[in-house]
């Protein structure tokens, strides 16, 4: 008994510890993936674990590689931090163009990236893994909020992957995961510049036979940092200082000015 | 070279900014404009999410605001009594105003609202100034006769108000509830489009109150001093829009641009630059009236409301 709670803990914290003696298809049914029985199969990491957005930030991109053991393709999963999503469509009242219905969205990720060695033809997945893991666009997982009517919906769920694909949260085909010399497999994601911060969980899947064998999640974390993250987190945090001290900074400019200009 | 903008949440050409401050600073500087109206829309056109523009513009025009009253107190043009009659109507107003932001921007009606606004008071202004301006230039060409100067200020019903007040400076005994009111819509204006609301304040002031024009600008430039601070101050606690670096950028764009604007302004003729500028409000009044009235290209739009 003590065994398999620790076994749990572990599997739950990410590690990718192999414990021998488990049947490895199995796992499909239980609620929470990744199976830390297979994990010897995927091995799969991140060039870098920290997106840093500092003052000069343009994007970045992340180098993620790993390797298999045995035949199969892999799918790399990108998801960000989850967030609230409200969608609102225009109407036309009055010859203006004004919002009015709209629905909102719980836990919708704030971005999404996938990749896979094949096409989703290829993989051979039933629908009920694309959809548990969330692979391809369609199938990230879009719930209303409580109490929202389900009626007509479809239409805004399309519309906010439109709208993130647009910004560039979300990408729509699939990225390239490269074979290098059998088994070894490398991807890279594009980050954008206005990409949100937030944890990040990059879920890597060996696919095999039409089913996903082993999973590895690893978490990636997009934060600001230097003077840019300062400022954020005293408007954030201090409203009111950071108010008075954007008051004085610009009193001062202006006196500033004023002075400079009243030299020359 | 980029730089990332802390509240905005967005990566901007650090020229890009820099050079819209000047360019905006030089016609404020050429027209003797606060050039809010200007900016805050070109901030929205660029991208910057519109409560942000609103609200770092208003913390922008604080500066601007500094420099020019400095040269305006020295001439003596400043009517402190009247401009704190104004201030206690805009600080009302404005906090007022940036209640009902926030409120716009639960209901997802915001951009609408700012658009609207912008639409009809820049529409009214650049309509009154060009047509102001066409007349002026028939009258110069001896088309029209040159009307003689009439009393200081007509009476009417708004002499009539209670509370009535001297005010040395302009020459005026008036209610203090008009400045005070006229304070009031200018400081709401001021919240929800971020801008320091010159272009309203003075034609008010001029026809409204019949100010002398020679304090009028120096003491819509006071007051504005206070309420776009207090406006930032608003935005700044309760909506967290403004953004520092983004203002600091304009403002050194602003005020370089905003010298070189005075020496041009000096060397262009009152009527050819009052229909000059009315172009410029028209043009940003169109473009925006057609974001409103076009069908736009995609019906449906998100917003986040809150991460967790």
């Amino acid at each position: 008994m003590a065994s398999r709670a620790i076994r749990r803990g572990l599997a739950s914290l990410g590690l990718a510890l192999a414990v021998a003696g488990a049947a490895a298809g199995a796992y499909w049914f239980a609620p929470t993936p990744p199976p830390a029985q297979a994990a010897e199969r995927l091995v799969a990491d991140l060039d870098d674990h920290l997106v840093a957005i500092t003052a000069g930030f343009t994007g970045t991109e992340l180098l993620l590689f790993g390797s298999i053991d045995g035949e199969g393709e892999v799918v790399v999963v990108v998801h960000g931090p989850k967030e609230d999503v409200v969608v609102r469509r225009k109407d036309r009242v009055a010859g203006i163009w004004i919002n009015r219905d709209d629905a909102t969205f719980r836990g919708v990720p704030a971005f999404y990236h996938m990749a896979a060695t094949a096409d989703l033809q290829g993989l051979d997945l039933p629908e009920t893994a694309l959809s548990r893991h969330q692979i391809g666009v369609e199938n990230i997982r879009l719930r209303l909020m409580p109490g929202q009517q389900a009626e007509g919906s479809e239409s805004f769920a399309e519309a906010l992957i439109r709208n993130k694909v647009r910004i560039g949260h979300y990408t729509r085909d699939p990225g390239v995961v490269e074979w290098r010399g059998g088994r070894l497999f490398r991807t890279t994601v594009l980050i954008p510049a206005n990409v949100p911060v937030g944890t990040y969980t990059v879920e890597t899947l060996l696919v095999q036979g039409g089913e996903v064998v082993s999973a590895q999640t690893t978490p990636l974390f997009v934060n600001k940092e230097g003077f840019g993250a300062q400022v954020f987190r005293a408007a954030h945090s201090y409203p009111a200082y950071y108010g008075l001290a954007a008051i004085l900074i610009a009193g001062f400019a202006g006196f500033g000015a004023n002075w400079i200009f009243r030299k020359l | 070279m980029h730089i990332y903008l802390p509240i905005a949440e967005m990566s901007v050409n650090i020229f890009l900014i820099l050079g819209m401050g000047a360019a905006v600073g030089l016609l404020s500087g050429i027209f003797g404009v606060g050039g809010g109206f200007l900016m805050t829309p070109l901030l929205i056109f660029l991208g910057v999410p519109s409560p942000v523009a609103v609200g770092t513009e208003a913390n922008q025009i604080v500066a601007s605001s500094v420099s020019g009253v400095l040269a305006h107190w020295r001439r003596g043009n400043v009517d402190f009594k009247m401009g704190f009659m104004l201030l206690i109507g805009g600080f009302v107003g404005s906090t007022l105003g940036v209640y009902l932001f926030r409120w716009l921007q639960t209901l997802g009606q915001i951009d609408l609202v700012i658009k609207l606004s912008y639409v009809i008071f820049l529409g009214i202004i650049g309509g009154l100034m060009m047509a102001e301006s066409v007349r002026a230039v028939m009258r110069a060409r001896g088309k029209g006769h040159s009307r003689g100067r009439g009393k200081l200020h007509q009476h009417n019903w708004l002499h009539g108000l209670p509370f009535k007040m001297r005010f040395r400076k302009s020459k005026l005994y008036i209610s203090a509830l008009l400045p005070i009111g006229i304070g009031f819509f200018v400081g709401v204006l001021s919240a929800i489009m971020g801008v320091g609301g010159g272009f309203v304040m003075v034609p008010a002031m001029i026809y409204l109150l019949g100010m002398p024009t020679n304090v009028v600008v120096g003491t819509s430039l006071f007051q504005i001093i206070f309420v776009t601070a207090n406006a930032t101050f608003f935005q700044a606690t309760l909506n967290q829009t403004v953004d520092v670096v983004l203002a600091l950028l304009l403002l050194i764009g602003g005020v370089v641009g905003a010298q070189f604007g005075t020496k041009i302004g000096a060397k262009l003729k009152g009527e050819q630059l009052r229909g000059l500028l009315a172009l410029m409000v028209l043009a940003v009044c169109g473009k925006l009236l057609m974001d409103l009235v076009l069908e736009p290209e995609d019906l449906y739009s998100i917003g986040a409301i809150g991460g967790h």
